[in-house]
């Protein structure tokens, strides 16, 4: 099975460049599959739907949904199988920007808005910078001369990925995209491994805590001077 | 060097083949493009910027000195071919004048004295002084737009210039289109203004997301362009003094 896992900040067009993707792959024969992860809700299957492709939409609710989909992929995998499909096509919610939900052989595409400013590309992490491809949405929204700053900042960044300048609207940019998934490698999970660790978060907020002060919490505590402790037995 | 693009037509909305088949810009020629909103006229200089191969909604096909670009001519901002202006007036980016063209002249390979040479420019082009400290979010519409056309001549100094409509920004829009044309480019214009449109050598006309026909400007539109020309300046002075709160009690007529 060929996995493609899609990362990106909420509202910066993974969806609506997918499916332009999608349609393109399925013109050429290739039946893709797609796991919707998200936290709370997401109405997107419906999209998934109506380009006739099969997919699953799964909901962390309070859990990182990053980790949620990390330990999912098996199953995901057994399902795209049991749907007849070649490509499984996961696209996750990552919201912390600590996360890099890309295993070493999976097709990596990180969706990034070029309207959050060309700072951006320095703060989300690991999602950009271990990414096989930079997919920049909303690039029409801004003047050439940030566009290019963007670029640049991506680069910056990631200096070996490949920058597809798409448009979620008009579909600019996602048959190269598809073109990219198809010459994506088949994964098996076996020996499979994450490109990057998840972020350090053992403590008592993982576990429910919801008082704030300082002498109620434990584990692995980083302190805003810089200090790192770990607090209880 | 570039001695022409050819637009390779596509289709409209519809889906049908677009009338034109094929339009050649040359060196030194400004064409204009035109049309009802939403006849695709940004979408066309859209297409033109990717330099697109087939790969955009109108699957038009652009090609330079009769070639195809290469994927890196497309993409890598320190070759790229063409500057464009958008109709987006506002900066997004969180940083001062200074800083912000100084990166964009390191993306171009420019060097770092374009800087000042922008911001002097822009200031001829609109009435509020612009300054490198200050932030580009709260430029005013009439500064970011004459600080994008400055940005657009000096540092994206590219062989082909889009414009993407001028008018409505408070700034001196002949003078704008006199720098950014510079000498031996090609330039296109989308606009809606007959001032602008009229100054082109030839113009696009666009309907329902197609190219429909190529009108070249009669020697009587460029007598009528002179004359728009001049109301046109009437119409800034006015403007300026009413800006500045002065009383408009008369003015001088236009003598053609």
């Amino acid at each position: 099975m060929r996995m493609v896992i899609v990362a990106g900040t909420p509202g910066s067009g993974k969806t609506a460049v997918l499916i332009h993707a999608l349609r393109s792959l399925k013109e050429q024969g290739f039946k893709p599959a797609v796991v919707k992860v998200d936290c709370l809700y997401t109405d997107d299957g419906t999209k998934f739907d109506r380009v006739g492709v099969p997919n699953l939409v799964g909901l962390s609710m309070d859990m990182c949904p990053d980790h949620y989909a990390i330990y999912n992929l098996e199953d995901m995998i057994k399902w795209a199988q049991d749907n007849e499909a070649d490509f499984l096509v996961i696209e996750t919610a990552g919201l912390c920007h600590r996360c890099a939900p890309f295993t070493r052989n999976s097709l990596g595409v990180c969706v990034i808005d070029a309207t959050s400013g060309p700072n951006t590309p320095l703060k989300v992490g690991p999602f950009l910078s271990t990414s096989d491809i930079a997919v920049v949405t909303k690039g029409d929204m801004i003047s050439q001369a940030e566009r290019e700053i963007f670029r640049e900042r991506v680069l910056e960044v990631n200096p070996n990925c490949k920058i597809i300048d798409a448009n979620g609207l008009s579909g600019q940019g996602c048959t190269e995209l598809a073109e990219e998934m198809m010459n994506s490698q088949e994964v098996s999970l076996e020996d499979e491994k994450l490109r990057h660790s998840a972020p350090l978060a053992v403590c008592t907020l993982c576990v429910g805590e919801t008082k704030v002060n300082k002498k109620y919490h434990r584990g692995i505590l980083r302190r805003i001077d810089g200090f790192q402790s770990y607090e209880g037995e | 060097m570039i001695e022409k693009i050819t637009i390779k037509g596509g289709y409209d909305k519809q889906g049908n083949e677009e009338p034109l088949k094929e339009v050649i810009i040359k060196k030194g020629e400004i064409f204009g493009v035109v049309g009802p909103t939403g006849s695709g006229k940004s979408s066309l200089i859209g297409d033109i910027e990717q330099l697109a191969q087939k790969d955009t909604f109108s699957k038009r096909k652009i090609l330079v000195n009769d070639e195809e670009p290469s994927y890196e001519d497309r993409t890598n901002p320190r070759k790229k071919m063409v500057a464009q202006l958008s109709q987006n007036m506002n900066f997004l980016a969180d940083m001062t004048v200074g800083d912000f063209l100084s990166l964009h002249a390191k993306c171009r390979g420019a060097s770092n004295t374009c800087v000042d040479k922008v911001v002097k420019l822009a200031n001829t082009l609109t009435g509020e002084p612009i300054k490198k400290e200050h932030e580009l979010t709260i430029l005013s519409g009439g500064q970011s737009r004459a600080l994008m056309v400055a940005d657009v001549a000096i540092i994206s100094n590219s062989p082909i210039v889009l414009i993407d409509e001028i008018e409505n920004a408070g700034i001196r829009k002949h003078d704008a289109l006199k720098v950014l044309a510079g000498h031996g480019k090609i330039v296109l214009v989308v606009t809606h203004d007959p001032v602008l449109a009229l100054m082109t050598d030839k113009r696009i006309v666009m309907r329902n997301g197609g190219m429909e026909k190529v009108v070249g400007t009669s020697s009587s539109e460029k007598e009528i362009s002179s004359k728009l020309n001049k109301i046109d300046e009437l119409m800034l002075s006015l403007r300026e003094k009413v800006r500045n709160g002065e009383v408009i009690e008369d003015f001088e007529e236009i003598e053609f």
